[in-house]
């Protein structure tokens, strides 16, 4: 990529978005903030389930899970542009679904499926089926390339071995997509929950409660040969599955940096002090001012990213960006909001602790904002 | 203002206007230009400027859309905007009368008089009245709203006693918008302020230069001693003053548009640091062989591109529907505080030659990068600076108290 001349906006992309995009920002707006008060998402992190199956359903129903699908498949046929609204909002909210995995997972489904594999998965994913990814492993790189489970030949089909990690609401997935190596190279695979034994799936406990994760061993599950994705697309596949997960992370992230600063804010006017509202310290009113400010950078960000993703070149830096910037803006909003609630902030009971922790599991998934920067490093110069 | 023009009419103009900027954008006169509007040190770098500023105006390049009555072009703005972008296209000289067209202009044309429009707004145009702003005074900076310097009524004349200082070309205007006390009662210390037009020549005006941080002039400190200007000068009313600065620095502030056109600040090359980059050596491999200052090189570019996107977000309702005024009121501060670390950035590739000063004939680029990140400061603290426009933002923008 040349920088050589002409402005950064030319080379890097710039903004525009749909109308579909802004009529699904303003009802995901008002879906999430109505289904996912803060009590619910306290209450939900003690329930095994992790997420409430009446709302899941109405995501279903309003369509959600089929906007990047297809119509031909039973989808919306628009794009991930689209989506990224969607999981700000669910971010914003704190609204835990396998929304993002569902997406992710069909678009892997696109990428390196054939017709009769994508035919049987996409309408039933659409149709609030759960669909997850097993692409993680026990060395925990985020290169999603250093794959050592495998799949080896035996009779008809095929024997994994390995372990996953990561792997997000796999109870209650349909089918997982998972990362394996054939003979040395790297394929993605399905695997049915019914191929799946009771004993392959261990309950992680993972820094976000509000999410669920799992442990999958894959020693000694069976899948038959049409279950593995397209030799050729399966490794581009990966590099579009990783891009996906960051730009919805980025979005869900930018969602749930707003809310940290709304949160702490909302304490700064309240909270007096020394006879004087605590948000009159500017040793606090300007780093939660800096604070929007990064979150305003990162929104940016994230809105390219949506409004470029897939296109060549500029589509994955702006991409990156957005799950840079968005890392860097959550990681200090929440680090504030804990600082800034006092004794407060140090309990479970602080809503800051629930941000805080839900931006080191975003920046422990799918790169942090020192590795996309590092790519970025690659891509730029 | 005209009717929106057709996709026809503005290709016909922008091809005129090409052609205008590409013979007649000067080339490098064989001096140093100023970067800002706040740096015009010498009578070579002033009389350039006025004469660049002048030939944009007369070939209709300038105020393009501002009413014709007033001496302005009278074309619908997207002409103007048309114009500026050629003059960036060509890398054109700055406008110098940044705060006659910037600041000055927009409000007379918004809030003058009759009288005021038809005296105030062509000489501004054509770089013949230079306009100066005082607003800061010695002991009142930041706390604006503080102004002492007294205008006491006096028949059909006021007397100025008091004085401003950090007076960007003060030494060079005509007149001055200036910010003066013509009361102690009042609710507040907001009550009593009134705002005029001042001339500079008038008797009992005195100036005197100061040499800033990068070794070039620019700013003044102005003493008013019994100094008398005609009753007229007042706009609006005594104890307006507040209300109307505050307006005025909306446009300074870039949170309004400036329809005059043309720009008063040099963009700050942003791939010319990339260059720059790509051309350091350290450890005897290419800088940006090294991690660290590759990464550091990412932050920043992510940086930039993020203002360049804030820039276009601003403009797009559905975008910002949560704080609608966010964006516009946060640009200055960070805009600015990026240019001073992009700017101390660069000077770190340099190595050894980081040592060397303007016009030292091995300096890199002849120091433009030590004098860009010097000058930075201008910015950072001009204009209110970057602690009070996180005030603003806190207070505006998120609802949070004021200090007491
Ligand atoms: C793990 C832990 C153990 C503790 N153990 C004990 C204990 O055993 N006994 C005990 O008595 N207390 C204990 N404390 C309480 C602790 O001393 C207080 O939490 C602390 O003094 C802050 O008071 P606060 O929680 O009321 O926060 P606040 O005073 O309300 O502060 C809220 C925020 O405002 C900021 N702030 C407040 N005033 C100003 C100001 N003037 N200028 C700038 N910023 C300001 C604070 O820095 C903070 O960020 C403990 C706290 C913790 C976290
Ligand atoms: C290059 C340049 C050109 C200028 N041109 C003009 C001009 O043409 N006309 C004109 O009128 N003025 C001009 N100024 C003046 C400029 O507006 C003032 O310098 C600025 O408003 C700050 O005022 P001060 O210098 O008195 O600093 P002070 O107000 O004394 O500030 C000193 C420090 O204290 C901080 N501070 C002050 N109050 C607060 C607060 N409430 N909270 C937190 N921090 C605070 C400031 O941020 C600063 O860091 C110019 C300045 C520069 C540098």
């Amino acid at each position: 990529m040349a920088f050589s001349e002409g402005n950064l906006a030319d080379h890097l992309g710039g903004l525009g978005y749909s109308e579909e995009q802004i009529e699904l920002m303003d009802v995901a707006t008002s879906f999430c903030r109505d289904k996912s008060p803060i009590d619910k998402v306290r209450k939900l992190i003690n329930d095994e389930h992790g997420y409430d199956p009446g709302v899941w359903q109405e995501i279903v129903d309003l369509g959600w899970l089929g906007i990047a699908v297809p119509e031909a498949h039973g989808g919306v046929g628009l794009s991930m542009a689209e989506v990224a609204p969607i999981a700000e909002q669910m971010g914003r909210r704190l609204l835990a679904t396998p929304f993002a995995t569902c997406t992710i997972a069909a678009q892997a489904l696109l990428a390196a499926g054939d017709e009769a594999q994508c035919a049987e998965w996409l309408p039933r994913i659409v149709a609030g089926e759960v669909a997850t990814l097993a692409l993680t492993e026990p060395h925990g790189d985020w290169n999603l390339g250093h794959v050592e489970a495998s799949a080896k030949a035996q009779g008809e089909g095929y024997v994994l071995s390995g372990t996953k990690q990561f792997v997000v609401y796999a109870q209650h997935a349909a089918l997982v997509i998972a990362s394996v190596t054939v003979d040395g190279a790297l394929r993605l695979a399905l695997i049915e929950r019914s191929a799946i034994p009771d004993g392959a799936l261990r309950r992680e406990i993972i820094i976000d409660e509000t999410k669920r994760s799992y442990e999958l061993t894959l020693d000694g599950i069976t899948i038959p040969a049409s279950a593995l994705l397209d030799a050729g697309r399966s490794g581009s596949a990966l590099g579009q599955i990783e891009l996906a997960n960051a730009l919805l992370q980025a979005a869900e992230m930018c969602g749930g940096t707003q809310s940290a600063i709304d949160y702490t804010i909302e304490y700064l006017k309240t909270r007096k002090q020394f006879g004087k509202l605590i948000g009159e310290y500017q040793a606090l009113k300007h780093p939660i001012t800096n604070a929007y400010v990064a979150y305003e950078k990162a929104r940016s960000h994230m809105l390219s990213a949506a409004h470029n993703f897939g296109q060549q070149g500029v589509g994955e830096i702006a991409v990156r960006m957005a799950k840079a910037s968005a890392d860097k803006a959550y990681s200090f909003a929440a680090d504030r909001a804990v600082q800034f609630h006092g004794g407060f902030g140090f309990t479970h009971d602080c809503d800051a602790g629930l941000y805080r922790r839900s931006a080191i599991w975003h920046a422990s998934q799918y790169g942090d904002a020192a590795w996309h920067r590092s790519k970025l490093a690659d891509l730029l110069f | 203002m005209s009717s929106r023009p057709t996709p026809a009419e503005l290709a016909e103009y922008e091809a005129q206007a090409d052609a205008w900027f590409r013979e007649n954008t000067p080339k490098d006169p064989g001096f140093m230009l100023p970067l800002t509007f706040m740096e015009v040190s010498t009578d070579q770098q002033f009389e350039f400027l006025c004469a660049w500023q002048r030939k944009v105006y007369e070939a209709g390049y300038l105020g393009a859309s501002w009413p014709s009555e007033y001496g302005g072009g009278g074309l619908h703005p997207d002409f103007q905007r048309i114009a500026t972008k050629l003059m960036k296209k060509y890398d054109g000289p700055i406008m110098l009368n940044a705060i006659g067209i910037g600041w000055a202009g927009p409000l007379i044309l918004d809030i003058g008089s009759e009288e005021e429009k038809q005296k105030y707004i062509k000489g501004m145009l054509n770089a013949e009245d230079i306009w100066c702003q005082g607003f800061s005074e010695p002991e009142n900076g930041s706390d604006l709203g503080n102004a002492q310097l007294k205008a006491v009524r006096d028949g059909e004349e006021y007397v100025l006693n008091g004085s401003k200082i950090w007076t960007s070309l003060g030494d060079r205007a005509k007149y001055m918008i200036l910010l003066a006390r013509t009361s102690n009662e009042g609710p507040n210390k907001y009550a009593g302020l009134s705002f005029f037009l001042a001339p500079m020549d008038a008797p009992g005006v005195e100036t005197r230069r100061i040499k800033k941080l990068t070794g070039e002039y620019g700013f003044v400190q102005c003493f008013f001693t019994d100094a008398r200007i005609p009753a007229e000068c007042l706009m609006g009313n005594e104890g307006d003053g507040w209300k109307i600065a505050m307006k005025t620095l909306e446009y300074e502030r870039g949170a309004k548009v400036n329809l005059a056109g043309g720009y008063f600040l040099k963009e700050l090359d942003a791939m010319g640091v990339v260059e720059l980059a790509r051309e350091s050596q350290r450890g005897g491999k290419p800088l940006l062989d090294d991690p660290v200052m590759k990464d550091r090189m990412v932050d920043f570019m992510m940086d930039i591109q993020a203002l360049n996107l804030n820039n276009q977000r601003r403009r797009m309702g559905p975008l910002v529907q949560d704080r609608p005024m966010g964006l516009a009121l946060m640009n200055k501060l960070a805009r600015t505080e990026m240019i001073r670390e992009l700017t101390e950035f660069s000077l770190s590739f340099q190595g050894t030659r980081g040592g060397y000063y303007v016009d030292d004939p091995c300096a890199v680029d002849n120091g433009y990068w030590h004098r860009s990140y010097l000058n930075s400061f201008s910015a950072t603290i001009g204009g209110g600076t970057s602690e009070i426009q996180r005030n603003i933002v806190a207070e505006h923008v998120l609802g949070l108290p004021k200090g007491r």
